[in-house]
């Protein structure tokens, strides 16, 4: 099967434009007649499902949370980019397509950016308009933060909680809908497997998690916006119960897989102080506005680090990295904080740690400006810093609070004491231009497709392209499907692949429940994220990738063996739901390494020791590899397809921030 | 590393929404710097490889903002600390030795799932009565074409932070979603969006509320008082304007 992005032709400008003005439509009387099953209610799905029951089609909408408005979207702190221009500071769609397609370190393509740019601006409009409370200056706009690897101010915010008002934005249109009659919501629902009559997705298989009951549920679309699967590695940013479930379900269906080992690693997260840690906390990129990384210039220095002198300190990033200083996009942050601890002059107890440090801006940007506005003249230190520490909380409290709940020091007193962490996967089913698998009628949306970001995403754009995704992308393009599916009444459940998808799924259940070893679920994550941040996370190279291969075969072997699964199916059982995720995550981190050594080449995320410039820079192979790998699932091997990448309207460079 | 912490803990366990649930009690070593979250994590590894049921509780975001977390702690939704969720809390907030007792959110309206984990949909009918602007994509205007003051963004936006965890329900002894219902109603009635809706969606959102089995009001103030997200009252008497202005105007 050869891989059809469908791209339309012409100008990259005008091609979105006339795509929408000539893809075929569905009228409004057949749209009542067609049913869209969305599995997933963050952005991506909420946005989706909301946008296509107002033009009237049929949706079911399915999430194992309790609730749609707690999606892992919830969790987004940062911001939204959009190339508003508010600032004056010459941004433009062409920058924001321009710097994507840049920080993705040429992996992506580019029809997709540039449309994600153009919605772009859509979007805020869209939210602004349903209630979310963006950031506002005085005079009543707007307010514009900086995010990593642009020098625009075009990041909306809303303090350090955006993606939890974009979402109760999206939540609120999905729940008016519902009340409305138009969406079926399942909440604490399982999508566990996809259904296929004639090669076309026409149903899902979802798992009631309260009663454990199987359901089966024709569509005649399917949409996947389930999110990323960064929880492969157990520690992440994620919430806990992000998994890749429903994109692994549809990948062993014949969805192709692109770009597995794409992930991303965020340099600024909260240490990792235990063994016994469940989960990472992000501390925003926002934060690199005003906080300045640095290590001390000496090999153990164990004084306090208010008491390191000035001049003894390593500001590495600003040092490495003039052009952008400490908003390099997070590969190249991630590695760097990487390369100083390893060269052992990370900071705290583990010394796995670099400092953010907000004294120098809360003092010398905000706490002048104050007492300028105060008309106080020559301020001393303390009115600085208690000037500018209001306008620091005012921006970050709920972060600066967060971080002193988990750590026990106040931040506004001390440096931050940070590193990188597992937050989001570039990798995902693999989509043509119209966000649509290889499987006909299969979709997948946000970040669980592997569309937009390349091998590394910038700050602040992947809520940006799951609220593109939903509100203004698939309703106009499932058109192109749609159109040709009016005539196909609603398929029986009782129909024989109902059947068999429902039987392969109580199969696989009842060989969890049947192994009845002594081993927790959890310590098998455990295991497994360990192997693969260590010998896929920032680091790989061809020897340790070959060893993660084996290891993660023996312990999914091992897994099968003697994995204990408490309770029983019938009955709200958490511990087998999280079985049937780790189970997949153990696939899925086989294919991460096999992808991985396959791409004999650095970019982005994708860091092979074997590929790097004289001063340690990722060194890519575009002769060789600027191409989207697509992985087709084989029974126990992958087949890999080639989408080439063509760059038209950018030129390809060294990535350069310096 | 800190030094662990020995603790006792009484913990409600339940089969199901039929079964009679009562407490049990358990032992476990936790470290100081532990989320109250991660030490239910221990116990329940420590029940699996025993061959007991582990405690089902929900759970996920784990850093205080998808509102999923809900454990009833020592009398206290969400545990002795102001202004954090229970996954947000830390074993450093208790002592060595200490006997905790942890129970599900108590209230008609949240029927108990299984042992700590309740039945929250009420809330999502009550916003899907009238919690919304109705607006579809793609009819906005832009968004800088409606200026709305700074004081009146941020105002709605701190009601907006509620996270729908139920706490003000569960602490209430009348089990009121008021301090819930009048954030959402306070975020868009504040809002020049929403005020086209404005009595309608009070009235909806209210009679939504009332038909779920939540109680009414007697100003306690235990709910803002044990709100995570610090929802102030203040709230729960703009509510009271909106719907009085309301029902004047005959809606
Ligand atoms: C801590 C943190 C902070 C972030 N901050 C930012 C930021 O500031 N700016 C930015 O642009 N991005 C940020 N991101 C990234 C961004 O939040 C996510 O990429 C984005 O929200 C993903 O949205 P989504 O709709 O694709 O998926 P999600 O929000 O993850 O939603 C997935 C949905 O799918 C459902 N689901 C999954 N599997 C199944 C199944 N099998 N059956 C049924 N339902 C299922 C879930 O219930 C959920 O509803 C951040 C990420 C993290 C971790
Ligand atoms: S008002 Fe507070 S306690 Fe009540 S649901 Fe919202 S955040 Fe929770
Ligand atoms: S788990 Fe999300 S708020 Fe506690």
């Amino acid at each position: 099967m050869t891989l059809e992005s469908k791209i339309p032709a012409g100008d990259i400008a005008t091609k979105w434009t006339k795509y929408k003005s000539t893809v075929p439509l569905v009228n409004p009387a057949n749209k009542r007649q067609l049913e869209i099953i969305v599995v997933g209610t963050g952005l991506a799905g909420a946005s989706a499902a909301a946008t296509l029951a107002e033009m009237g089609y049929k949706v079911k909408a399915f999430c194992f949370q309790d609730s749609p408005r707690r999606a892992h979207s919830i969790a987004a702190q940062g911001g939204i980019n959009a190339a508003k221009n508010y600032q004056n500071d010459g941004d433009s769609v062409y920058r924001l397509f321009y710097d994507t397609i840049k920080g993705g370190d040429y992996r992506s393509r580019e029809a997709n950016v540039h449309r994600l740019a153009e919605c772009s601006t859509s979007i805020i409009d869209q939210c602004v308009a349903q209630g979310v409370p963006f950031a506002r200056e005085y005079g009543g706009t707007l307010s514009n933060r900086s995010f990593g690897g642009t020098q625009v101010q075009r990041t909306f915010y809303a303090a350090g909680q955006t993606g939890q008002q974009l979402l109760l934005g999206a939540y609120s249109g999905l729940e008016r809908q519902v009340g409305l009659g138009n969406v079926k919501m399942y909440a604490r629902h399982e999508m566990i497997e996809v259904v296929k009559i004639d090669g076309k997705a026409r149903g899902i298989i979802a798992r009631n998690l309260v009663t454990g009951a199987m359901e089966r549920h024709f569509g005649h679309a399917v949409l996947l916006c389930t999110g990323g699967y960064g929880n492969v590695f157990y520690l992440s940013t994620n919430a806990m119960g992000s998994n890749v479930t429903a994109a692994w379900k549809a990948h062993k269906s014949g969805a192709y897989f692109g770009n597995p080992c794409f992930t991303q690693i965020h340099p600024t997260c909260i240490p990792v102080s235990g063994h016994y840690q469940s989960k990472l906390t992000l501390m925003s990129e926002s934060l690199r506005n005003d906080g300045r990384i640095w290590v001390p210039k000496k090999l153990n220095d164990e004084r306090h680090p208010n008491d390191i002198p000035e001049d003894e300190r390593d500001y590495y990033l600003e040092r490495r990295y003039p052009a952008f200083g400490n908003l390099v996009p997070r590969d190249i942050a991630s590695r760097a904080a990487k390369e100083r601890c390893d060269a052992g002059y990370g900071v705290g107890q583990s010394k796995m740690a670099v400092y953010l440090d907000f004294k120098y801006n809360m003092m010398q940007k905000y706490g002048r400006t104050e007492a300028s506005k105060l008309n106080i003249a020559n301020p001393d230190d303390e009115t600085l810093i208690r000037l500018g520490k209001e306008v620091i909380k005012e921006k970050y409290g709920n972060l600066f609070d967060m971080y002193k709940q988990i750590t026990d020091e106040d931040p506004y007193e001390v440096p931050m004491r940070i590193y990188p962490a597992v937050h989001y996967t570039m990798g995902g089913l693999w989509v043509d231009y119209d966000l649509m698998t290889n499987v006909p009628g299969l979709y997948a949306l946000g970040e669980a497709n592997f569309s937009d970001h390349g091998a590394n995403r910038l700050g602040a754009s992947a809520l940006m392209q799951g609220l593109a995704d939903g509100y203004f992308v698939i309703p106009i393009t499932i058109g192109n499907y749609l159109s040709k599916e009016i005539h196909t009444k609603p398929i029986s459940t009782d129909h024989e692949a109902f059947v068999a998808a429902e039987k392969a799924a109580n199969d696989r259940i009842q060989q969890l429940m049947g192994i009845q070893g002594t081993r927790s679920v959890e310590s098998y994550h455990r295991k497994l994220g360990l192997i693969i941040w260590n010998k896929c996370g920032m680091a790989r190279n061809e020897k340790g990738l070959k060893e993660a291969i084996a290891e993660i075969q023996a312990l999914r072997a091992d897994f099968y063996k003697n994995v204990r699964i408490p309770g029983s199916v019938n009955e709200f059982n958490p511990e087998l739901d999280k079985a049937g995720r780790v189970a997949d995550f153990l696939e899925l981190g086989e294919l991460m390494c096999v992808d991985a050594l396959n791409r004999n080449e650095s970019c982005g995320g994708h860091f092979r020791e074997e590929y790097q410039t004289e001063e340690g820079e990722a060194l890519r192979d575009d002769e060789n590899y600027m191409y989207v790998a697509a992985w087709e699932h084989k029974g126990n091997t992958w087949e890999l397809h080639k989408e080439e990448l063509n760059y038209e309207n950018i030129k390809i460079q060294q990535r350069s921030y310096k | 590393m800190s030094k662990l912490m020995k603790l006792n803990l009484k913990v409600w366990r339940q089969k199901n929404a039929e079964s009679a649930g009562n407490f049990e009690e358990y032992k476990v070593d936790a470290s100081p710097d532990m989320s109250f979250l991660e030490m239910f994590d221990v116990l329940n590894e420590q029940l699996i490889e025993t061959g007991k049921e582990p405690v089902a509780f929900d759970h996920d975001c784990r850093e205080g903002i998808c509102g999923m977390c809900s454990m009833v702690i020592d009398g206290r939704p969400h545990g002795p600390k102001q202004g954090v969720t229970t996954c947000q809390l830390h074993m450093r907030s208790f002592n060595d030795g200490d006997t905790i007792t942890v129970e599900p959110w108590r209230a008609n309206g949240f029927p108990v799932i299984k042992d700590l984990t309740v039945n929250r949909s009420a809330f999502d009918r009550i916003i899907a009565a009238g919690g919304f602007i109705s607006t579809n994509a793609g009819n906005a205007v832009d968004a800088n074409a409606v200026l709305i003051p700074k004081e009146v963004a941020d105002e709605a936006f701190e009601a907006a932070t509620c996270i729908g965890c139920g706490a003000c329900v569960s602490a209430c002894k009348n089990a009121s979603a008021m301090l819930f219902v009048g954030a959402k109603v306070t975020q868009l009635s504040k809002l020049p969006q929403g005020k086209p809706e404005r009595e309608s969606r009070v009235v909806a959102m209210v009679n939504q509320m009332d038909a779920e089995g939540f109680g009414a009001c007697t100003n306690t103030g235990a709910c803002a008082a044990e709100c995570p997200k610090q929802i102030p009252l203040s709230v729960i008497a703009n509510l009271n304007r909106e719907y009085i202005g309301a029902k004047m105007n005959g809606k």
